[in-house]
């Protein structure tokens, strides 16, 4: 055993990698629930996103295109979600599960003919000067573009909701959405919209993992990452920068059991591979003194009757 | 334009018709999806819903859709309590798990023993496992306000790592020659959860589910603690007033799930499949939150629904071999079906009229 | 049993309607544990029922089902090919052990094969690859072209099928490298690309410039290739997209021979139950083209182990060798027997970590 093995600097780059799909696909659900709805079909849509964004940029030979498909299959499956639960108003927990099944089934039929082959890459964005200092260059700008854009998205998300009238009245109409429709706004129109975002953002985190991540495709290749993503959101409690440090603690964590196990660390490895989800629970135990709470109309199905 | 118009009364005909509807649509449109790979539609569709029923072999896969359809059930009216309630249980796959481990671990802690009480003691260590891993949440959420889908759902992926730990250790067969997996309860004698008639598929499992369903609709329908859940669910502000001890429900919708789903996953590690191994959930747990809410979180409801799920996933797999399609095609097919029974859930509760110019 | 009586003469009156029906026609099923697009283990099984399919044409109806889970699920649908008239049933995964047994009783007049178990019976055969043999040629090329001396392994289970080839990759690195250490990562997982993504970035971190994987994504070939100078090996297909470099060779599952060889005593009716454990030799494992990255001295010495292997010369666990524990395992010149490399469950010694239990 020598922990002297592991890098910190290395370690946290690659924690970032490891955070970005959960983070593009959190922030985007987060943005969703904020409008008082609740999507649990990110699984499915993160896969679709992952085919479609494989598919294009093969096609094309262009990552960028890749990334614009991806966002607009994501974006094309929740309009599945919006048809049932903002239109014929159905229950969203089994919507979402319904969605996530046939996400699954869709795109393994859509990605039949693109196994083993291997994507254009889109390479890191290299900076002179600024990504050769050292300890920050590699942690902060040897990446690649991608993983700024999720920051960025956070940042946006953030600032949206905090400070311009269409973060007010998304809000609003996640709160309450009566009182919503009785000042006027268009409680479903905002939320469709949510939603086809929410879609798109997890359409980007499922081709980061099928264009950059790992890269390749295979059926059900994400693995769970949606789910995580929607555990990861009311971690945040549905606070963006939260939601960034909550995917880079996930990511960090489960890249450091794995660095423990390569420096032989005597811990018994299915602790250390249970340690993300328990060190998980364990904090959010210790934030639940936050008593910021869930949008109140989260969840619930909006009919306007008069 | 169209607008929806709220019925005071959920239309009882629409409520038993929509579901036939659905599947009418679904065969419409699953027909066009095996049509365009190629299948012939009409015999795809009578493969999935027909073969299991009435054909041929009908004598072998009728008892098997009791088999793929209890533990579903099982876990669903579980499930479904604490969802009238409000509380949210996504963790059953886990619960589902440790009531594998703890039930045949209870089992195997007897081997090679030859007596009659070791099956009552699993099927207890089973729902025990359950309940245990299902008040982890409950008991965080009384005690700390914890968010109980996140912890329930962290704990299906702990439970998982349990599950591969004790395959590859505690409970690795002796006699395996070093690979993974417990001895087989099938041939244990006084461990086997073994079918009540040959060939009926009944084994207790099938037994428990149903005798679920009926205390469900009694609890529901007949008793007080029912009527707490339906109104902490429809208006919690007026619970509170009547007196209902929201800590206590948790605990007790929770919980109940829990040894629920423990039970599912003991019947089927001691019947069906027979040995604990790295592999042994196959998502029933999940599988189930859909099948809650097919049924409408009503415990007949439930029942049907079930049934409805093991159908598609039985005749998709005649349809598969015989036809040659793939598995992802009989998933988005489910995927259709679960969208048209929701979607068309609508007409129960709503009218559909031309709006007249005074409508906002 | 009655219900076992009633399945039997069913499978029986069919086999004779159908008989009469397609005489010639020899039906084979296949039992698949993930998709077809699984780009790994599966998918190179798919690829021996399409062989079969090619080599005999129109004497063979070849049926799958992919995605089938472990247990009562497998169960059921091996019931159903052979109900539906199956002669031949391949199943291909190891937990489909038990399952398949319990069919076979019902249907003694079917012929089933399970791959990776340890189970017979009259109409049951097993069969497996000696991966360990192609895991002896990545050792040797590994350990030479190594520089920091540190290979890195990806695992997925610590089962003896992972264990053995761990053990044979080190035994031939340690021979041309004797400062060779091994950093072995368990993912805890069969699949997920992400996770084995992450591993093998963790293995270049602490200094590894050779990845070995027992996991079938190609994810640890990407983070390799981004990191340079870091050599891999394809796992399960031949990975040649990440050829010349890093991937430097592969092991392939190539179970078209047996399958069909297996097929055809069906159809002339001399199918015997036997446990088949195959290796170079035989076909079953067969070594990926190694590249010009690699030195072509240490390319020849590769192939001339394979060549030794094949020609049935040499036994990667040959004498002498010692357990983890400083405990003697094999005397000189002694080759370890099939039942120990079976259930192997330790480490040889210069190994160092523990593994999992």
């Amino acid at each position: 055993m020598d922990l002297g093995e592991i890098n910190p600097v290395l370690l946290v780059a690659s924690l970032m990698v490891a955070a970005t799909p959960l983070l593009l696909a959190a922030i985007g659900e987060l943005v969703v629930e904020k409008a008082g709805v609740l999507n649990l079909g990110v699984e499915g849509m993160m896969i679709v996103g992952a085919i479609s964004g494989f598919a294009i940029s093969v096609e094309t030979g262009s990552p960028w295109l890749g990334f614009v498909a991806a966002a607009i299959g994501g974006a094309v499956l929740s309009l599945l979600f919006v048809l049932l639960t903002q239109v014929a108003l159905a229950n969203q927990v089994a919507s979402g599960l319904a969605l996530t099944l046939f996400g699954l089934g869709f795109s393994a039929l859509l990605g039949q003919s693109y196994v083993g082959i291997k994507p254009p890459s889109m390479g890191d964005i290299h900076i002179p000067l600024i990504s050769d200092i050292p300890v920050i260059g590699p942690i902060l700008f040897q990446h690649d573009p991608i993983l700024y854009v999720g920051i960025a998205l956070t940042a946006a998300v953030w600032a949206v909701l905090k400070y311009t009238r269409v973060g007010l009245i998304l809000r609003a109409v996640g709160e309450n959405h009566d009182a919503a429709h009785a000042l006027g706004y268009k409680v479903i129109k905002i939320r469709i919209m949510a939603i086809l975002f929410g879609g798109a953002c997890a359409g980007l985190g499922g081709a980061y993992i099928s264009l950059i991540r790992v890269p390749q495709w295979t059926e059900g290749m994400t693995a769970g990452v949606g789910w995580i993503a929607l555990a990861l959101v009311v971690f945040a409690s549905w606070k963006p920068w939260r939601a960034l440090l909550g995917a880079y603690l996930f990511g960090g964590i489960t890249v450091l059991q794995l660095n423990l196990q390569a420096a032989g660390v005597a811990i018994p490895v299915e602790y250390l591979a249970m340690s993300p989800y328990i060190i998980t629970i364990l904090v959010l135990v210790i934030l639940s003194a936050d008593k910021s709470s869930a949008p109140a109309s989260l969840g619930r199905t909006f009919h306007a009757s008069h | 334009m169209i607008v929806l118009e709220k019925r005071p009364q959920p239309s009882k005909a629409w409520s038993y018709a929509t579901p036939l509807v659905a599947v009418l649509a679904t065969m419409v449109f699953g027909g066009l999806l095996f049509a365009i790979l190629g299948k012939n539609p009409l015999q795809a569709i009578g493969t999935i819903f027909w073969e299991p029923l009435f054909g041929e072999f009908a004598f072998y896969y009728r008892p098997q859709l009791l088999v793929k359809g209890a533990p579903l059930v099982l876990i669903a009216i579980g499930l479904s309590l604490g969802f009238r309630a409000g509380i949210w249980n996504i963790g059953a796959e886990g619960q589902y798990i440790m009531g594998a481990i703890f039930g045949a671990g209870a089992g195997l802690a007897f081997y090679p023993l030859d007596a009659f009480y070791i099956f009552p003691i699993m099927v207890i260590a089973g729902a025990f496992g359950g309940w245990l891993w299902a008040m982890i949440p409950a008991f965080l959420k009384v005690r700390f306000g914890t968010n109980e889908i996140l912890v329930s759902l962290m704990l299906v992926y702990v439970a998982e790592q349990m599950l591969a730990s004790v395959s590859l250790g505690l409970l690795k067969n002796p006699e395996g020659f070093g690979f993974p997996g417990s001895r087989n309860l099938q041939s244990y004698e006084s461990a086997y959860n073994a079918e009540l008639i040959a060939g009926s598929g009944m084994h207790w499992g099938v037994v428990t589910a149903l005798i679920a369903v009926i205390f469900a609709y009694v609890l529901l329908n007949r008793h007080m603690l029912g009527f707490h859940i339906r109104l902490t669910g429809e208006a919690p502000r007026a619970a509170k007033f009547a007196g209902v001890n929201p800590a206590r429900l948790i605990l007790f919708c929770l919980g109940l799930s829990g040894a629920l789903a423990g039970l599912a996953g003991m019947f089927e590690v001691s019947g069906p499949s027979g040995v604990v191994s790295i592999d042994f959930n196959v998502g029933y747990g999940f599988t189930a939150i859909i099948v809650a809410f097919l049924g409408r979180l009503h415990p007949v409801g439930i029942l049907l629904a079930g049934g409805l799920m093991a159908l598609t996933y039985i005749g998709g797999e005649i349809a598969q071999s015989q036809l040659g399609l793939p598995a992802a095609a009989i998933q988005v097919f489910q995927g259709m079906l679960l969208f048209f029974l929701l979607a068309f859930d609508l007409l129960t509760n709503y009218r559909i009229r031309a709006a007249r110019s005074e409508v906002a | 049993m009655k219900f076992t009586s009633l399945l039997t003469s069913a499978a029986m009156a069919l086999g004779l309607a159908t008989g009469a029906m397609a005489e010639d026609k020899t039906k084979v099923g296949f039992v698949y544990v993930g998709p077809v697009g699984d780009g790994g283990w599966t998918y190179e099984h798919n690829k021996g029922r399409l062989a079969v399919e090619e080599h005999f044409g129109d004497k063979v109806e070849t049926v799958f089902v992919e995605s089938v889970p472990e247990g009562p699920d497998a169960e059921r649908v091996m019931t159903q090919m052979a109900l539906e008239g199956a002669d031949l049933i391949f199943t291909t995964s190891f937990g489909y052990m038990d399952p398949t047994i319990n069919v076979a009783k019902k249907f003694p007049d079917v012929k089933f094969e399970h791959a990776t178990g340890y189970k017979t019976a009259d109409n049951v055969s097993v069969y497996s690859a000696r991966f360990y043999e192609g895991r002896a040629v990545q050792g040797h090329i590994a350990g030479n072209m190594t520089k920091s001396n540190i290979i890195g392994y990806i695992g997925s289970y610590p089962i003896p099928e992972v264990i053995r080839g761990i053990n044979s990759a080190y035994v031939h690195a340690k021979k041309v490298n004797p400062d060779v250490e091994f950093k072995i990562v368990w993912a805890y997982t069969w699949f997920d690309p992400a996770k084995e993504a992450d591993a093998a970035t963790v293995l270049i971190e602490q200094g590894a410039d050779v990845i070995l994987q027992h996991t079938d994504s190609t994810a640890p070939q990407a983070a390799a290739q981004e990191a340079g100078n870091v050599v891999t090996f394809g796992q399960a297909s031949d990975m040649s997209e990440y050829a010349p470099f890093p991937r430097v060779s592969s092991i392939i599952d190539d179970w078209a021979p047996y399958y069909i060889a297996r097929t055809q005593a069906v159809m002339d009716g001399t199918w015997e139950s036997a446990n088949t454990w195959d290796g170079i030799r035989e076909g079953m494992v067969a070594i990926g083209e190694i590249s010009d990255a690699v030195p072509a001295d240490v390319k020849e010495e590769a192939l001339a182990l394979k060549a030794a292997m094949a020609a049935g010369e040499y036994h990667p666990f040959t004498g002498p060798l010692k357990k983890q524990d400083g405990s003697d395992w094999l005397a000189e010149g002694e080759t370890a027997d099939d039942g120990t490399l079976a259930g192997m469950n330790f480490y040889v010694e210069g190994l160092e970590g523990e593994i999992p239990q």
